[in-house]
């Protein structure tokens, strides 16, 4: 069995199923943003394997640029979630209800 | 060859947000960095102007310039929702000086991150590719989640920044994914040739379900029912300043980038998007509504009054469901007027709230009561905004409707005539929600326990200038609707060769 570029998409399918599943189900914030950062690795990988099928170039770069504002994101999140836990013991979102919505 | 003039709006933007960081870390009053701001923003009008009568003027061949390989364009719409950015963030910049600097949480970098914000937003207006999108929504969205959050210590601040940051980095995810899935079918992320991309390709079923992750990506930026649940809770717990911003600035990066798609790299599967588009845009005009009416506070009725009205912006273009290519620059052009209306009459409802809860201490509309005895001139902008939303004429809100039933009329389908019933019957109901505050704010008394604050952020000379722009703007649009109909009809230019 060779490795085709089909493969790497259900990999990248898959990881982004398990991210997504993540995201709705647990709880904790940091852990919410992991999963979502699996999803956007699940992208990369999608984006690099059908770059490399179709003999292009501009997928990979692609995946260069959505590393790139998954990074900055990352900044972003964690001061986020570092600034909830000067406030509070936990992450937890359900916890967050000072809004109600 | 790179075209400095064409890059030269952003280019100044850019570096007015460097200026804006290092006059932070040089002077001591940091309300100049505000003014920095300010000079800035206005500065990258110039060439916005000169860009835009290049042809009189100048002697340019063409207003279009396309850029980077047809990535980044300058034409009419690039540089009408460009000034729309400008702007939106001018005001946004008037309306935060007191509030910032009254509160103690107070450094330059709140402006450094409105700058970046609008620098994305400009950017976004010009983008014809999707990394140059994805880029730019993330330079909108990312300094939003910051901005939401910028009242370090206060809980709601907390809370409003995450769930807008958890639901803005799976919309991310989402719409990347559903990006990355259309270039693995097609092979181009250009929207010129995704325009012009194999019908068989296109009709995969892959190809809709990017298209599909590609589009809830955006419900979630645009804040449309049913990706719209962060939107009350972020706008009521973040800085009201940072809510005008986000309401209109984030939000219309949200619609560019969503018209940029539908109408420039997928004209031809309107038979796929559109069906999607009229049912988000139907449940968020209904469920917008419904739920406004309820509302007791200030910034969360303005917060379901925005959902709505992103049912109302979505509505012409799901009526494109069952429409001839023809009828695409008429819905093109009623969703543009739509948020160049809708911008200046939300920035003015947003202001009026800003300086309402910094007089009255309190965003709850029971406090709100007998507002015209206590601050007259307020209570009578307050009636000016409300009523705009509402479309009453003669202020600039019944223009934008105007133009939104005539789109999806006259697309001449089953889509675009439920869509425009939807849209009658909602109206009638918004009307009732935005008046009822303002008939208390006039005729009934105020709270007895009510402290009013002594003058402060509620009457100073940045405030005043923000609410007279936006006073003008809605009356002048509202008169003088060509002025919309000029600029709208400008930005269809684009479409002249998709189809």
């Amino acid at each position: 069995m060779t490795l085709t570029p089909g493969w790497f998409m259900a990999v990248a399918a898959v990881l982004f199923a398990l991210g997504g599943a993540g995201v709705l189900l647990r709880r904790n914030a940091l852990v919410m943003f992991m999963s979502i950062e699996l999803m956007l690795n699940a992208v990369n990988l999608s984006f690099v394997a059908t770059s490399k099928a179709l003999g292009l170039v501009e997928g990979q770069v692609a995946s260069l640029f959505v590393i790139v504002v998954a990074a900055a994101e990352v900044t972003v999140g964690l001061a986020i979630i570092v600034a909830i836990f000067h406030r509070r013991p936990s992450a937890d979102v359900d916890e967050l209800t000072e809004l109600h919505g | 060859m790179i075209d400095y003039h064409a890059l030269a709006p952003a280019a100044v933007l850019g570096l007015t947000v460097v200026a804006a960081l290092v006059v932070d870390l040089v002077v001591r009053r940091k309300v100049w960095v505000a003014v920095v701001s300010l000079v800035g923003l206005f500065g990258a009008f110039v060439p916005l102007l000169t860009l835009a009568f290049c042809e009189p003027l100048l002697g340019c061949a063409s207003t279009t310039r396309e850029l980077f390989g047809g990535s980044y364009v300058v034409d009419g719409y690039a540089l009408v929702l460009g000034a729309v950015f400008l702007a939106t963030a001018f005001v946004a910049v008037l309306l935060s000086v007191d509030y910032i600097e009254s509160d103690r949480y107070y450094e330059g970098e709140y402006f450094f991150l409105l700058l970046a914000a609008a620098l994305g937003g400009v950017v976004m207006a010009s983008a014809r590719d999707f990394v140059t999108l994805i880029v730019a929504l993330e330079l909108v969205s990312g300094p939003g989640f910051l901005l939401a959050g910028w009242r370090k210590a206060d809980e709601r601040s907390n809370e409003a920044a995450l769930k807008f940051f958890i639901s803005g980095v799976l919309a991310l995810a989402l719409l990347v994914f559903g990006v990355s899935l259309v270039y693995g079918l097609t092979g181009t992320q250009l929207f010129a040739e995704l325009a012009a991309v194999d019908p068989d390709v296109a009709e995969l079923p892959l190809f809709s379900l990017g298209l599909l992750f590609v589009l809830v990506g955006f419900g979630f930026k645009v804040s449309a029912v049913p990706f719209h649940f962060w939107t009350p809770d972020t706008y009521q717990g973040a800085p009201t300043p940072v809510t005008a911003w986000l309401a209109v600035g984030s939000k219309t990066a949200g619609f560019v980038g969503l018209l940029s798609v539908v109408f420039l790299a997928f004209p031809q599967l309107r038979h796929v998007w559109g069906p999607m588009v009229w049912v988000v845009a139907a449940a968020s005009m209904i469920v917008g509504n419904v739920v406004a009416i309820k509302q007791d506070h200030i910034v969360r009725l303005l917060g379901y009054s925005s959902i709505a009205h992103a049912g109302f912006i979505l509505a012409p273009i799901a009526a494109m469901a069952g429409a001839p290519a023809e009828a695409l620059p008429l819905a093109f052009y009623a969703a543009v007027a739509y948020l160049l209306v809708y911008a200046v009459m939300n920035l003015g409802a947003f202001g009026v709230a800003v300086a309402g809860i910094a007089k009255v201490g309190s965003g709850k509309l029971s406090s709100w009561r007998g507002l015209f005895r206590h601050s007259p001139s307020l209570a009578v902008m307050m009636a000016i905004f409300f009523f705009s939303l509402a479309g009453i004429p003669p202020l600039a809100g019944w223009f934008a409707k105007l133009a939104m039933f005539q789109a999806a009329v006259g697309a001449d389908n089953p889509w675009g005539l439920s869509i425009a019933v939807v849209a009658v019957l909602n109206s009638v109901v918004a009307i009732y929600y935005y008046a009822k505050p303002v008939v208390a704010a006039f005729f009934e008394e105020a709270p007895a326990e009510l402290q009013l604050a002594e003058a402060g952020a509620a009457s100073s000379p940045a405030m005043r200038l923000a609410l007279g722009l936006a006073v003008v703007g809605v009356l002048v649009l509202g008169v003088v609707p060509g002025v919309v109909a000029v600029l709208g009809r400008y930005t269809t230019s684009l479409l002249t060769l998709g189809g």
